[in-house]
């Protein structure tokens, strides 16, 4: 190009300019690329963490277990069923009997049992993934050298079993279905109680509350209160919920009498102090969606003669929906990986069965994970990997299904 | 109902009355006294920012919606003040339709935007034909009729303009404001509007705001000459209300003369 006639004060910084730009690009992609590589790191941390191999002695000799020439694994039902009940003491017996009668359980669940129960493998030494990939031979040797006695296995930590069984003291045969039940009761008293207050007060202060200095104070609160650690939430609910309201959360106001809730410390407690928590979140998410609705689409409303509510019912709130669920989805996703609160709300940390009631005791699994990290063992390092992959997929699809409604309602027109 | 010279089917619709408008504390519109004749089309001209979208949006109370302006004086509606306590201003604005600048249907159903506009005030007759009738005095139907669920967004900036009147006239008001109904459309989908108007003006009573000098010359039948004055030049008043044919051929006022023929400032 012909050279441009620079005027008089002017400089030629075009290029200048323009290495400047690139820098700024270099920078932006940069930060881009870290929190990519910060992602990566986490997830490959749970992986590694999640998969291995796994040593482990049996406290009982499985050959000791041989009836009538035959070795445990080819042992009938009945066998296996004879042999509980001689090895258990007869309340254990019982107690499994109660829990679901050996007629019903297949033999695969009887010969689980046998080996849980009397056979109680016991892990001597958990590899990661990564070890376990690159340096089996080394696996194999220390094995034989140092514990002659024991099996070496490839395990995946996280399989279906995991997620389907309870919770037990065995990390062999431990689970997380407690603690996904936990965190499902807990998250839908949280949405019950947050969503319709939360939008129901973002309605009021952007359509109803007239700019006085009460609103304001009432708008700077809210924004503050979103800014507030979960764990002074977790004290409010446990002077709120868990000691105040406690005829109301254990459930004696509506005469359940269970002696293992009775004093508060319920999934009803643990899901309204959550509520609470991301109230705040929900009210100004919902805020913003309700403001970001054009002001000429309420204006077409009003002036053909609409009251404010059928404004805000007909325009402004289909309009400010997808909005609104979206930040709901962030609030919800905050609350189902919250542990603090929950802690001192009261969750329980060893728990065997289920939440059945919105009375009942319960764990969630940031709590289990944060049980299980916190043990000296290897394995529960590997349990808490397995978990927090569980609680991940979890967490994403609810969030998938939180999209697809959104979207379901933003495709109106 | 007061009976005087502005009743019921009297010859004026709406009459203000030494009207003052504020934004807060700041006089926006200063002593306002015209008089808008029934089934005829008043326009209001003048150059930007002299208030005379302000003084159409307080026709029908528009002006409230936005925090702290307020009013001084009296709007004559029917021979009834408009800002009386006892008025709600949702039946202001049922009784005077208004279409805006950006043509704004509702993101439903060209059909629906009809058909909620009615509901919502208790319509109880035949739906489909009052969606016809409304689209076909819009002059719109033959252009939509097979297509009344597609979204009200889909149609062309003339169409949705048109969609927004018939939405306006589907609740029969007696007053249609317009406020620069036409700036946003190209010359063709302009002259439509303008021809329109010329139909909706046998039954329905039109203000128009306006920037386009000729289409208040070629449509309307009265036109008020707004411009900031008094108090420091910052506060606009109607400087000449008279027939459109003087304001464009005789103004009495040297402003007017000035600003209709392109010699202002």
């Amino acid at each position: 190009m012909k050279e441009k006639f620079i005027v008089e004060e002017f400089s030629d910084n075009l290029n200048t300019r323009n290495r400047r730009g690139a820098v700024w690009h270099v920078v932006f992609q940069a930060s881009t690329i870290v929190g990519i590589l910060a992602l990566i790191t986490l997830i490959l941390n749970v992986v590694n963490s999640t998969f291995g191999y796994i040593a482990y002695e049996a406290r009982v000799d499985p050959d000791t277990l041989a009836a009538d020439g035959m070795p445990l694994e080819a042992q009938s039902k009945d066998q296996l069923v004879s042999l509980l009940q001689t090895e258990l003491s007869s309340g254990a017996f019982n107690k499994l009997e109660n829990e679901k009668p050996f007629a019903e359980r297949t033999r695969e669940e009887v010969f689980q049992l046998v080996v849980e129960r009397i056979v109680r493998p016991d892990i001597v030494e958990v590899w990661d993934l990564w070890i376990s990939l690159t340096q089996e031979d080394e696996i194999r040797a220390t094995v034989a050298r140092d514990f002659p006695n024991a099996e070496l296995d490839f395990v995946s930590w996280l399989t279906t079993d995991f997620v389907t069984r309870p919770q037990t003291s065995e990390p062999l045969s431990t689970g997380v279905r407690t603690a996904i039940l936990g965190s499902l009761w807990t998250i839908f008293f949280t949405i019950l109680l947050a969503f319709p207050i939360g939008v129901g007060a973002a309605i009021y202060l952007e359509e109803y509350a007239s700019d006085n200095w009460l609103n304001r104070i009432i708008q700077t609160n809210i924004n503050n209160l979103a800014g507030v650690p979960s764990i002074v939430y977790g004290i409010l609910g446990l002077a709120i919920f868990v000691r105040a309201l406690e005829p109301l959360t254990s459930g004696k106001l509506f005469g359940i009498e269970n002696l293992t809730s009775e004093n508060g410390r319920t999934v009803l407690s643990a899901g309204l102090t959550l509520g609470l928590l991301v109230l705040p979140i929900i009210i100004i998410n919902a805020q913003e969606a309700i403001r970001a609705v054009p002001r000429s689409l309420r204006n077409a409303s009003y002036g053909v003669g609409a009251t404010k509510w059928q404004t805000v019912w007909s325009h402004v709130l289909p309009n400010a929906l997808p909005g609104i669920l979206t930040g709901t989805i962030l609030a919800v996703s905050r609350a189902i990986g919250e542990s603090a609160p929950l802690i001192v709300v009261g969750a329980s940390t060893a728990i065997s069965f289920d939440p059945e009631s919105p009375f009942s005791k319960f764990t969630t699994l940031p709590i289990q994970i944060y049980q299980w990290t916190s043990r000296p063992q290897e394995e529960f390092k590997s349990l808490a990997a397995a978990s927090i992959l569980v609680l991940l997929i979890l967490l994403l699809s609810l969030n998938a299904s939180a999209v697809l409604l959104r979207n379901r309602f933003s495709r109106r027109f | 109902m007061t009976s005087n010279d502005t009743s019921q089917n009297g010859q004026y619709v709406l009459e203000t009355r030494n009207l003052d408008i504020y934004y807060g504390s700041f006089k926006a519109v200063t002593d306002v006294n015209m008089k808008v004749e029934r089934n005829k089309i008043t326009a209001i001209i003048g150059p930007s920012g002299c208030g005379k979208s302000t003084l159409l949006r307080a026709f029908n109370r528009m002006n409230e919606l936005f925090a702290g302006t307020s009013i001084r004086g009296q709007i004559m509606f029917d021979g009834e003040d408009i800002y009386a306590k006892e008025v709600d201003p949702v039946e202001v604005r049922y009784r005077i339709g208004m279409v805006f600048q950006k043509p704004n249907p509702f993101p439903k159903s060209i059909y629906e935007n009809i058909a909620w506009t009615a509901r919502i005030h208790g319509y109880k007759g035949n739906m489909d034909e009052l969606v016809e009738n409304s689209l076909r005095q819009a002059a719109l139907w033959d252009e939509v009729k097979d297509k009344l669920q597609q979204s009200g967004l889909s149609l062309s900036g003339g169409q949705q303009q048109r969609l927004c009147i018939a939405r306006a006239i589907s609740i029969k008001p007696e007053v249609i404001l317009m406020d620069e109904p036409a700036s946003a459309l190209d010359p063709i989908a302009t002259l439509k509007i303008e021809e329109l108007m010329q139909e909706l003006k046998k039954n329905y009573t039109i203000t128009i705001v306006t920037h386009n000098m000729q289409q208040a010359a070629r449509a309307s039948d009265y036109t008020a000459m707004m411009m900031l004055s008094g108090e420091g030049e910052r506060s606009g008043t109607v400087i000449e209300f008279d027939d459109t044919k003087m304001i464009f051929t005789n103004p009495k006022d040297k402003r007017t003369e000035d600003y209709v023929t392109g010699r202002f400032g």
